[in-house]
């Protein structure tokens, strides 16, 4: 037994799943992982999957698998809503509902968890990594290979994040992992390691994707397109890329220390030896505040694109939105105590943070009014990214209304740590976020497949989702105000059964949006010769990604466009400047490499190790890591060139697909 | 490749400046990073839990020596970066030698200080301020540690290939490095150390 424990650490087969819950979950998730492996090998695809995907630094490429990660993690994090929302129907007066309160706990931090890191920050960085580049004008990302890096340590994290299903548990510290709850007193299992470790690696994805993408638009925007020409969405993805480096290394820190914490005795968060548990709640959430405004500002961008777009207007007030931007990202850094009101910082402080919360509303009333007075007398089209647009603006604002109350610290220690708190946040990552990224993936699809999506399908998706939430989060809204707090496995109280049984319907309906979207895929897919996108415009845009064809080719632009104005495409069209002969140029692209997944496969190492408490695996984790990055460096040629001339073939063969304009 | 380059000395006009710019953004997120810990170091700083405060532990003189020779290494770093500017192989290697010699010294050090600490039974479980001294100070050692195996590589390609705009880019980025772990240092040198020291 001694040796195992020297050599597996905390691993042995304890660790596999005790309970029927995590057995059944853990057996499915398995026979799934087998089935894929089997079926790539059926069909002989491992090559190409290698060659073609794994080892591309195709931004367009990479920003496809951050989308099917965050879709099949979204799927994951839905069926933990299906948990809690049968337990929570469920649980009342003599019954105990389905599941015990430890896998309830478990659900719950799950949930939040994949939620936030690996579905809305998966389609955010996805949406970013295809549009982009594009809509800049520019071939590729500034540090391919990084961008790579990112996404693999992203795909490491959500590794680690599911491996609780089949080994050991997880954490049942809540999404934010608050000590001492999740001190090693408290929590002795490898649960809030397993939280951390995922946390960590996809952190620091994102933080070199942060770094990646502000280099990118600041150093490779198209000729003559100068900052204040820069789309919208670009513009809301600088900045909320700047958010991403001020806060992500203070996530980095904290999880660090807290790890330290527990894995070797230190006393930084504890609640004897001289710790300060409430400097985790300050750490943790001057991360957390900005993180949300890091997901919901390049949704704002999508929604400006789309609502200009399809309103066939110039954006109502460009550089009022985008200094409503940057006023909320820099007022998202003042306000992190609003998350704590009652940690008892006395009233001046409170004070503070309630005020400064409340002055974000003016900034986002700024855009909510700007993308109205787009709209108002604009020759509005209601393809599916206006529904989810519309969806938006009245359930935002509904909850932009809760925000505030909630900004008031005297109806804050009410409602602390309530429904009524569960269900606001909701309202703004859902239809802020969500809906935001939904719009985009509707709109941009086109763009990277070649083909428009089933707009029925996508219209009820919307719908679905909109009437699902209000009766999901209506009732939570109500039930929160009545005194129920969050994260109840239980409750004694029958009058409260109704309400929650409304919200479970509500959760129905949000499925039915769920499946409308995977039917509206699959349909679109096969449907897909009907709905080809020949002109590479498909909506008559107005920015620079609608110019090139569609799909969008490896290059992005054979020629480099020049810009003048602000909506340079729609001029171009409205101006019908005359056609010249192209002529090309050498195009400069990086060579694939298997580095970025080696790295991140070393870094999984690190995490599992340290998890476990496995030393030599993190150690060969370090050094694995180290060289691979050392001999990636030490490669000097990593990039290709395709010749003008094999340029000219390729241009030639799309048009002759017709798919030219 | 080995072929020496003529212009482009700093790199800085040069069209791919992006990984300069690029290093700039992520020195400030490590810098941010070293801020976190500054912070938990000064909210914890006198939770010493009944055991010894900063100046009853730090022994001064041998911490000054330390800085002066993590100072007299980035100004020898400076030297490797004129030499590199004179595209001399044998100065920058002489340099970059000097500076890792005293990065190994300066490491050498810092260890033997926490080697007494833990000793005498100061180490990180004895209290939330030793807790954060010995994170802050050992993310800063971890830090040099990294540079001083960039250095190595570093040596090793310059052997290997003398001048290219890969070698002269990446020893600038290590100069970057180099001075910025040097700041840090003298944050830690000051909030930590003296205000230790004299118990402020």
């Amino acid at each position: 037994m001694n040796l195992f424990a020297d050599i597996l650490g905390k691993l042995s087969f304890d660790a596999l799943p005790q309970e029927m819950v995590t057995l059944g979950a853990g057996i499915g998730m398995t026979l799934g992982a087998l089935g894929l492996v089997a079926l790539i090998t059926y069909l002989k695809r491992w090559t190409w999957l290698w060659k073609e995907w794994i080892t591309s630094l195709d931004p367009k490429k990479i920003g496809i698998m951050y989308i099917i990660v965050a879709t099949v993690m979204m799927l994951r994090g839905f069926a933990d809503v299906i948990m809690m929302r049968l337990q929570q129907a469920l649980s009342v007066g003599d019954s105990n509902g389905l599941f015990t309160a430890d896998t309830f706990q478990q659900v719950f931090s799950a949930h939040g968890t994949i939620m936030i890191f690996f579905v809305a920050m998966g389609l955010m960085f996805g949406i970013i990594n295809l549009i982009v580049p594009l809509q800049i004008g520019a071939r590729d990302v500034a540090f391919p290979f990084l961008n790579s890096v990112s996404f693999w340590l992203f795909f490491a994290g959500m590794i680690i994040i599911n491996l609780p299903m089949v080994l050991g548990e997880f954490s049942a510290a809540g999404w934010l992992a608050y000590p001492p709850l999740s001190g090693s007193q408290y929590s002795p299992g490898v649960g809030v390691d397993y939280w951390i470790w995922s946390l960590q690696l996809s952190g620091i994805g994102s933080l070199l994707s942060g770094i990646n993408f502000i280099v990118t638009i600041l150093k490779m925007r198209a000729p003559g397109m100068t900052l204040m020409k820069m789309p919208v969405f670009s513009w809301s993805v600088l900045i909320s890329m700047i958010m991403v480096i001020f806060a992500f290394p203070i996530l980095t820190a904290t999880l660090t220390l807290l790890y330290l914490d527990r894995t070797m005795g230190m006393h930084f968060f504890t609640a004897d030896g001289g710790g300060n548990m409430m400097m985790y709640v300050n750490l943790i959430w001057a991360w957390g505040h900005p993180e949300v405004y890091i997901l919901v500002l390049p949704a704002f961008g999508i929604f400006s694109e789309v609502v200009a777009t399809f309103s066939r207007k110039r954006l109502f007030g460009y550089k009022s939105m985008i200094w409503a931007m940057s006023a909320i990202a820099f007022l998202s850094f003042i306000v992190w105590l609003h998350h704590f009101f009652t940690m008892g910082a006395g009233a001046s402080v409170n004070a503070f943070f309630g005020i400064m919360t409340m002055i974000i509303g003016i900034p986002t009333g700024v855009k909510i009014f700007n993308w109205l007075f787009t709209m108002f007398r604009g020759r509005i089209k209601f393809n599916s990214p206006m529904i989810w647009f519309m969806g938006f603006v009245f359930l935002f604002t509904l909850g932009g209304m809760t925000g505030v109350m909630l900004a008031v610290p005297g109806i804050d220690y009410q409602v602390h740590n309530s429904l009524f708190l569960v269900a606001h946040f909701h309202t703004m990552i859902i239809s802020g976020v969500v809906f935001g990224f939904f719009a985009g993936l509707n709109y941009w699809f086109p763009k990277i497949f070649g083909f428009t999506l089933h707009e029925g399908l996508g219209k009820a998706a919307a719908w679905l989702w909109s009437c699902g939430f209000v009766l999901a989060f209506g009732p939570l809204f109500i039930l929160g105000l009545m005194g129920a707090t969050r994260r109840l496995d239980h409750y004694e109280d029958t009058s409260w059964q109704t309400l929650f049984i409304i919200a479970g319907v509500g959760v129905a309906i949000i499925g039915l949006g769920i499946a409308s979207q995977l039917l509206q895929i699959f349909i679109s897919v096969k449907r897909r010769k009907q709905n080809m996108d020949t002109t590479g415009d498909p909506w008559n845009g107005r920015t620079l990604e609608w110019s090139t064809v569609s799909p969008a080719p490896f290059y992005n632009f054979a020629i480099i466009p020049t810009v003048t104005e602000r909506d340079q495409f729609w001029e171009t069209k409205q101006t019908g400047s005359a056609q010249t002969a192209p002529i090309y140029t050498d195009i400069h692209m990086p060579k694939n490499t298997g580095a970025g997944v080696i790295i991140a496969g070393f870094s999984f190492l690190v995490g599992f190790g340290a998890v476990w408490h496995i030393p030599w695996l993190a150690v060969i984790g370090v050094a694995g890591a180290i060289i691979a990055i050392v001999i990636r460096l030490t490669n000097d040629e990593t990039e290709y060139t395709i010749p003008a001339t094999q340029v000219a073939q390729l241009e030639l063969a799309s048009q002759h697909k017709g798919q030219y304009k | 490749m080995t072929a020496p380059l003529d212009n482009a000395v700093t790199l800085k006009h040069t069209p791919d400046d992006k990984p300069l710019l690029g290093f700039w953004i992520y020195l400030m997120t490590d810098c941010l990073l070293f801020a976190s810990l500054f912070a938990t170091y000064i909210v914890l700083h006198n939770n010493t839990y009944g055991g010894p405060g900063g100046s009853e532990l730090f022994d001064m003189p041998s911490i000054l020596v330390e800085t002066l020779i993590l100072l007299t290494s980035s100004f020898t770093c400076g030297l490797a970066m004129i030499a590199v500017r004179q595209r001399s192989i044998k100065h920058t290697l002489f340099w970059i030698g000097f500076t890792f010699v005293l990065g190994v010294i300066f490491l050498f050090m810092e260890l033997t200080e926490f080697k007494h600490l833990i000793a005498e039974g100061n180490s990180w479980h004895r209290s939330g301020f030793l807790s954060s001294f010995f994170t802050l100070v050992g993310t800063h050692g971890l830090h040099i540690a990294i540079g001083l195996l960039w250095l190595l590589v570093m040596g090793w390609k310059l052997i290997k290939q003398g001048f290219t705009i890969n070698t002269i880019r990446r020893l600038t980025l290590f100069s970057m490095f180099w001075h910025f772990l040097d700041i840090i240092w003298i944050f830690i040198f000051t909030f930590v150390y003296l205000i230790g020291a004299l118990q402020l």
